[in-house]
């Protein structure tokens, strides 16, 4: 496939932006090993942490097809600003709520955003994305149920769960914060665009969210949390990245 | 004192090192649920084990990565634990004479002679 420098390099932007947040997100989430709240969703929690990683992985794979470093170089070798991802991923785990409420908002925009790469005329990404999806589907599948379980709980789980969303939404409408290059990826059929992705994500959680007697604050008074697609993050990547590359660091040449 | 640790989670999660266990309460732990797993569609179910959960659907949710993490899986079954009814083990010599009713076995039917002789007529025929 014959692809101009223009859209090629926007093209390894989005895949860079993909797998840096399944990288981040699944180091993250991966925190919780051990301290989960019951040792089953323990395991379901750490399971998926997994597959973020494993995803994140193939991700830098195609990147080094198409002229990155090896997936290893990439992930444990970059510093905070040579990333990609949006600032939420890289927020500490917090409590369960904040976590859950995270892994809520992401994995079903990651869903839509893996549904839509089905399409996507780039064949390489197209045959990941349907690999991707059966995992998703599990994650979201995780993530709305105990939403569901959480708000129909007891008075102190529904408002635990209510102020989180209402803290995390700005945070949740970084995932979208569109790149510059994207209308290149728009106009060949590589990508729909971030603002067609949140747009589909409202009309999917919004409604389940009101099914589950909770609700998101109003968009037009929230802020989005962007910087993070391009590299602009607060305090918390880097010192995450220094203990999640530590052993690495030791001797990047080791054999593993 | 914090318990100090080389994973930084540990030093993280500010634990008091003389802090006591406090014993369990009635709701610290959820029903159990029986897990049960296919691995082909058509095949019978198996049971796999056992998952702690509030109710069917998180059951479910929790036997996905217990117990279809690896291998092949297309279906899998929660049922209620307390759903089970089952026999009581001061009757299990309702058991006992089992192994020795040979004549219950498939292998114990002679037909291999019966067989062996179709297959002879058949390659002769041909």
């Amino acid at each position: 496939m014959n692809i101009e420098q223009k859209q090629l390099d926007a093209l390894k932007n989005l895949l860079y932006k993909m797998a840096d947040d399944q990288l981040i997100l699944g180091h993250r989430n991966s925190e919780w090993t051990g301290f989960g709240p019951v040792l089953e969703e323990d395991i379901a929690f750490s399971s998926m942490a997994q597959d973020k990683i494993g995803q994140a992985y193939q991700l830098y794979s195609i990147l080094n097809e198409l002229g990155e470093s090896e997936p290893d170089t990439v992930a444990f070798t970059r510093n905070a600003q040579q990333f990609h991802c949006c600032e939420y991923v890289t927020m500490p785990i917090g409590e369960y709520d904040f976590s859950l409420v995270r892994h809520f908002f992401f994995d079903n925009a990651e869903l839509l955003r893996i549904d839509s790469l089905i399409n996507t005329t780039f064949d390489p990404l197209s045959l990941l994305a349907r690999k991707f999806k059966g995992e998703l589907k599990y994650h979201v599948l995780h993530a709305n149920t105990w939403i569901k379980q959480l708000a129909n709980g007891n008075a102190e789980s529904k408002k635990r769960i209510q102020d989180t969303i209402n803290a995390s939404f700005g945070l949740a409408l970084g995932i979208f914060e569109p790149s510059d290059d994207e209308n290149s990826l728009i106009d060949t059929g590589f990508f729909i665009g971030e603002k067609a992705l949140q747009s589909k994500w409202l009309a999917i959680i919004t409604p389940f969210l009101n099914s589950c007697d909770l609700s998101l604050p109003n968009i037009d008074d929230t802020k989005p949390v962007y910087g993070g697609r391009k590299g602009n993050f607060s305090q918390y990547l880097q010192p995450m990245l220094t203990e999640m590359t530590e052993v690495y660091a030791i001797d990047p040449s080791a054999e593993w | 004192m914090i318990i100090k640790s080389l994973d930084p989670r540990v030093d993280r999660a500010q634990i008091d090192e003389k802090k006591e266990f406090e014993g369990l309460n009635d709701l610290d732990h959820w029903q159990t649920f029986e897990v049960f797993h296919q691995e082909k569609r058509g095949e019978q179910h198996q049971h796999v084990g056992i998952v702690h959960a509030p109710n069917a659907e998180m059951a479910l949710l929790f036997g996905k990565e217990q117990y279809a993490r690896r291998g092949a899986t297309v279906n899998l079954w929660v049922v209620k634990t307390s759903d089970v009814f089952c026999s009581e083990y001061e009757d299990s010599d309702m058991f006992d004479t089992t192994p020795e009713k040979f004549h219950r076995d498939p292998g114990s039917y002679k037909v291999m002679d019966k067989i062996n002789k179709f297959k002879e007529r058949i390659s002769k025929e041909k």
